[in-house]
């Protein structure tokens, strides 16, 4: 079973979506027990850092979160969460990845959100394995992940080089949308449900 | 390094495109979900439905094609036409839109470009700003509602401004003046606007050829570029027009 987590984060419907277009049924849930039983979890995000925090903890979901054993695929929003602290309303996050989670710069001329179609670089692990580097993904976000050991590939925008995706043990996070990323993005979905 | 983006823009009535498309392998031509499908395996970065009749009967044909959209293809899309208030957002991100445009409502109540930022987020907020030649603004532009019937007496860079600091995470940026011309893209108009704002701004209206792009790319400093007709009558391909753009030095995703 592959628990979506339901947190009021917008567009969950995307991934459901994307989930059944590959031949996968997604179980959209706040409940801790589903979540702790489930074989995948997927932890979508589209919203803003310190309300999504508030509503987890509402919740009683943040533990949850961070114990978790199975493979785990944060999107966006449920990438930078799991960062130990966001930029975004000064939040402090589930903190599996040690790294902060920035604002771009603005007043340099480029624009913010950092918005549309950008390749990965420099790509490696579980969800890469039929992605080749230079494959554009979606991308929509205002904060970002600095490198670290963690970043399993690299996005850069107008000067600033950024983890497009991080993997930790089980957890891997992408701050792409691989749901709406045609069909690379696919190939990134399907890597993870066949982990 | 971040594309332009191509998008092509689909009206709808009653669930159901209208401007005749002529494509000869769809199995229903009229049907907006077929199409959206086509473009989107063209290798279409984004799509635009715009709602025409926007009729309160109309809204559950509206949503149901929404959904139909978003279980079918998964690049990203845009819902506009007839969008009043935040049930009206809800509703359609809910069925699975990842963006919604508003126009006259936003002039005519400014705040609700606020109030739909902070509940969902700027990222899913366009705001559709048609322009119109007109020396008495400072811009030389002005801002037109009704889908160009109203002038406002604003001017059109302002409204641009304005709405990004009001939550805007978008402008969908028509020239009236070009718009149904085939002539090119009103690169002027675009120019003026985007490169005096922050947030990422698509041209649309009056695109005839290729090279209409490559120029509203270059030299209007446009995100990205809509259109319709040229794309439904099939007078541009989508692979071809990438393939042309990136020849050019223009950065695009060629493939899907």
């Amino acid at each position: 079973m592959i628990a979506v987590i339901k947190y009021g984060a917008g567009n969950v419907r995307s991934v459901l979506s994307a989930l059944s277009r590959l031949g996968y049924e997604g179980t959209l849930t706040d409940d801790k027990s589903i979540i702790e039983s489930a074989d995948k979890v997927i932890f979508p995000g589209v919203g803003e850092a310190s309300s999504a925090m508030t509503a987890l903890r509402n919740k009683g979901l943040v533990d949850v979160i961070r114990r978790l054993k199975v493979p785990f695929l944060g999107i966006c929003l449920g990438m930078q969460l799991m960062c130990s602290h966001s930029e975004e309303g000064d939040t402090d996050c589930i903190g599996v990845i040690p790294s902060g989670v920035l604002r771009f710069p603005e007043g340099r001329g480029f624009k913010v959100p950092h918005m549309g179609w950008n390749t990965i670089e420099s790509s490696k692990g579980l969800l890469y394995k039929n992605v080749p580097d230079e494959s554009y993904m979606y991308f929509v976000h205002s904060y970002y992940v600095p490198i670290s050991e963690y970043s399993s590939a690299i996005t850069e925008y107008d000067g600033i080089k950024f983890s497009a995706s991080l993997e930790k043990d089980n957890f891997m996070l992408t701050q792409f949308h691989p749901e709406k990323s045609g069909d690379m993005g696919e190939l990134v979905l399907k890597a993870f449900l066949e982990v | 390094m971040l594309a332009k983006r191509i998008i092509p823009c689909l009206d709808v009535k009653d669930g159901r495109t209208v401007k005749g498309v002529n494509f000869v392998n769809l199995r229903d031509a009229g049907s907006a979900v077929e199409l959206a499908a086509l473009y989107s395996e063209a290798g279409a970065d984004e799509l635009v439905f715009l709602d025409i009749t926007a009729t309160v009967e109309n809204r559950d044909t509206m949503t149901e094609l929404v959904r139909s959209v978003a279980d079918r293809i998964s690049i990203p899309f845009t819902v506009g036409g007839g969008i009043r208030g935040e049930e009206d957002v809800e509703r359609i991100l809910e069925a699975g839109a990842d963006k919604i445009s508003i126009n006259s409502a936003a002039v005519r109540n400014p705040g609700l470009i606020g109030t739909l930022s902070k509940r969902f987020g700027s990222q899913c907020v366009v705001l559709a700003l048609d322009a119109i030649s007109n020396s008495s603004m400072a811009s030389g532009y002005e801002t037109v509602i009704d889908g160009g019937r109203t002038g406002t007496g604003i001017d059109a860079l302002e409204w641009a401004r304005e709405a990004e600091k009001l939550g805007a995470g978008e402008i969908l940026l028509t020239s009236m003046d070009a718009d149904g011309t085939k002539n090119g893209f009103a690169v002027d108009l675009t120019r003026v606007i985007s490169s005096n704002i922050s947030i990422p701004v698509i041209a649309s209206g009056g695109a005839g050829t290729m090279a209409d792009f490559r120029e509203v790319f270059l030299e209007g400093k446009a995100d990205a570029a809509l259109a319709a007709s040229v794309f439904h009558f099939h007078e541009i391909d989508i692979p071809e027009l990438k393939e042309y753009l990136k020849e050019n030095g223009i950065p695009v995703r060629v493939g899907r």
